[in-house]
């Protein structure tokens, strides 16, 4: 392949308008909020950048603490249980004709191409008191029962938003799996299950991965469905970072919080690629 | 046939929507025989073994393995096992984890299971590859791992597909023999698919020729080369100058064919069975045709030549030389190209031919194959 070092002009016109975008909108501003993480609010809207650590001690108050760990609790369990929901749908998309793969594709990406508010005004219509499962229900003579505004309704909500995002990484890496390999595994006497135990797992297991990480981040991250369907006990961090922007009006603490969320997203993705590594490494013996 | 028959199929088919890839194929192979099924890209050879394997279901019809009816039975519960064309060994795991696969599966003990693997391994010598990953390997060591791990579970059938066309030249000739050495080792049934008539005639016992999903012939090689049925098999196997002609005479020890594109008749010296008058094919291969050079009118002593047939002038048209022998396409008269065939058994050979000379090619009552359809 041709080095674009050997063709400086063209390469800056092409990727020169990209590098400045990404410089001036997201570089620059993340620079500034980083910067205020490090300050004190002084005024109304003034800060004083003073080079403290008191808003990054702050956030190792229990309370913050807490609502780190109930995110990360979340967003596990979001994961874990797109997965058992994922896969075997993955599963299914992979082997299905031609027309029906591009059906079930549709209707995984249909509900991600909606508006998330109006899919979570949705949920909401779906799962309040008076909504159709509960009406359902009181038909059998059960119910009404709590199903809104909980930490059940949040996770229910996590795991609709962000099981494409699983399926996805998921349909693709068993996709690629060469099909003789699962037929040369019947061959020698293997049932279905036990193929996909031993072969389908392991082989598809880079893909599984990085479709577990790309599902965990925005999860920790989720704002607007703990906010909508969850309960007093219920917030994730990024509302606690909301909250701080506006109603505290404390900047300095809420950037600060931003970034701690940022190094757990950064600790993830390091703990995946060394993970890799070592799959590579262990495979090269 | 000598030995028992160990699968019979019995009015096969496989339809794919309206596409009919099998067509009503029957079919008995004998215990411990070498068998290829040898076909043109789309034949149905391929969806016949999958069938086999149990990896296609068949449409209609019945497939018995010893006996028994497998055609409803999947894959893993059958005594038959395939080398895949892409040979298809787990990447993920150890030559050695890759030949014991299908014997834990099966739950042999951990002790017997080391030593069937050993054996396998020793059987396609890789015993000093055990420990390593397919990615390590060159395609010939990888279809060696295929057939192990195939061979090692001791099926009653052992399926090939296109066992040889991924390897390189030299490599598949050596091949080609140790397959066979390998098949006379362990004594089991090998039901090969392939589309490179060579292999088939060196390493089968049987053949079997498809097109188009219909069963042509199933033969000996060298009755598949010198018997063939019909035109299409004629053709497929081999090299055959075709001359369409009408049936003259047919009697018990001779025929004559009449043929537009020859000046004299063909003159076969065995019946034929046609009706009189019919159309047929007469072919003759191209190393069965004589040539010596013609001058003037005067016609060579040859064969049936000085009876007034089987013999026609021509011009040499063209020649390829390849090595060990000559093929030259000799324009007769009417224009039809006939091919002929010379071995080059000296060298320098006062070749005695050039493009242009002017030939007569003649030929044994014996060499023509009368063909019907």
């Amino acid at each position: 392949m041709q080095d674009w070092r050997d063709a400086k002009g063209p390469f800056a016109a092409i990727f020169g308008a990209p590098a400045l975008w990404l410089l001036a909108f997201f570089l620059i501003p993340l620079a500034i909020v980083w910067a205020y993480s490090f300050g004190r609010p002084t005024g109304l809207t003034d800060i004083a950048i003073t080079g403290t650590f008191a808003n990054y001690v702050r956030t190792a108050d229990p309370v913050y603490l807490g609502i780190f760990a109930k995110s990360i609790w979340f967003a596990a369990i979001t994961t874990l249980l797109c997965l058992v929901v994922g896969f075997p749908i993955a599963l299914v998309i992979t082997f299905a004709s031609e027309r029906g793969k591009a059906l079930l594709l549709l209707a995984i990406m249909l509900p991600f191409w909606t508006n998330l508010l109006i899919r979570t005004y949705a949920l909401m219509a779906m799962l309040r008191t008076e909504g159709y499962v509960n009406t359902s229900l009181g038909w059998l003579g059960i119910g009404p029962l709590p199903l809104l505004h909980n930490n059940f309704a949040v996770t229910l909500g996590l795991v609709y938003v962000n099981l494409p995002f699983l399926v996805l990484p998921l349909y693709s890496a068993l996709d690629r799996l060469d099909k003789s390999l699962l037929e040369a595994s019947l061959d020698l006497g293997a049932g279905h299950l036990r193929t996909i135990r031993e072969i389908v797992i392991p082989l598809a297991l880079p893909g599984i991965l990085s479709g577990l990480l790309i599902t965990f981040i925005p999860a920790l991250g989720s704002y607007l469905t703990p906010d909508l369907l969850g309960g007093p006990d219920s917030q994730m961090i990024a509302n606690v970072i909301e909250r701080q922007f506006k109603r505290a009006n404390d900047w300095p603490f809420g950037a600060a919080l931003s970034f701690i969320l940022m190094y757990l997203t950064f600790i993830c993705i390091a703990g995946q690629g060394l993970l890799a590594r070592r799959r590579e490494k262990a495979g090269a013996v | 046939m000598t030995a028992k028959t160990l699968i019979r199929i019995e009015g096969l088919t496989k339809r794919f929507g309206d596409f009919v890839a099998v067509d009503d194929v029957s079919l008995e192979i004998g215990e411990g025989e070498f068998f290829a099924l040898l076909g043109p890209s789309g034949c149905g050879k391929t969806t016949l073994l999958r069938m086999l394997a149990g990896l296609e279901m068949p449409s209609e019809g019945r497939i018995l393995i010893d006996g028994a009816d497998m055609s409803r039975v999947p894959p893993n519960k059958r005594p038959v096992n395939m080398v895949f064309q892409s040979y298809a060994v787990f990447p993920h795991m150890s030559v050695k984890d890759n030949v014991a696969y299908g014997l834990k599966v099966d739950g042999v003990p951990a002790k017997q299971r080391e030593a069937r693997v050993y054996d396998a391994l020793a059987l396609v010598k890789l015993e000093d590859f055990a420990e390593r990953k397919p990615d390590q390997l060159s395609g010939g060591q990888r279809q060696r791992v295929a057939l192990a791990r195939a061979l090692v579970k001791r099926p009653k059938v052992l399926l090939l597909d296109e066992p040889l066309s991924a390897l390189d030249a030299k490599l598949r000739e050596a091949m080609r023999f140790e397959l066979a050495q390998i098949q006379d080792k362990v004594g089991v049934t090998f039901v090969m698919v392939t589309h490179d008539q060579d292999e088939a005639l060196a390493m089968a016992g049987r053949c079997a020729l498809m097109q188009k999903g219909v069963l042509q012939q199933v033969a000996t090689p060298s009755d598949l080369y010198e018997y063939p049925n019909n035109r299409f098999v004629a053709d497929f196997i081999g090299s055959i100058n075709l001359f369409e002609g009408r049936l003259a005479v047919d009697e018990p020890d001779h025929a004559v064919i009449q043929c537009p594109a020859l000046d004299t008749p063909i003159y076969v010296d065995h019946g034929v069975t046609g009706a009189s008058g019919a159309t047929v094919w007469a072919g003759i291969r191209p190393e069965k045709i004589d040539m010596v050079p013609r001058h003037g009118e005067a016609r060579p002593d040859r064969d049936g030549a000085s009876a007034g047939h089987n013999l026609a002038a021509g011009q040499i048209r063209n020649s390829a030389y390849l090595g060990s022998e000559t093929v030259y396409e000799v324009a007769l008269a009417g224009g039809t190209i006939v091919k002929v065939l010379r071995s080059n058994t000296r060298r320098y050979e006062e070749r005695g031919f050039d493009d242009g000379d002017a030939v007569w090619l003649s030929w044994h009552a014996r060499s023509p194959v009368v063909l019907l359809s």
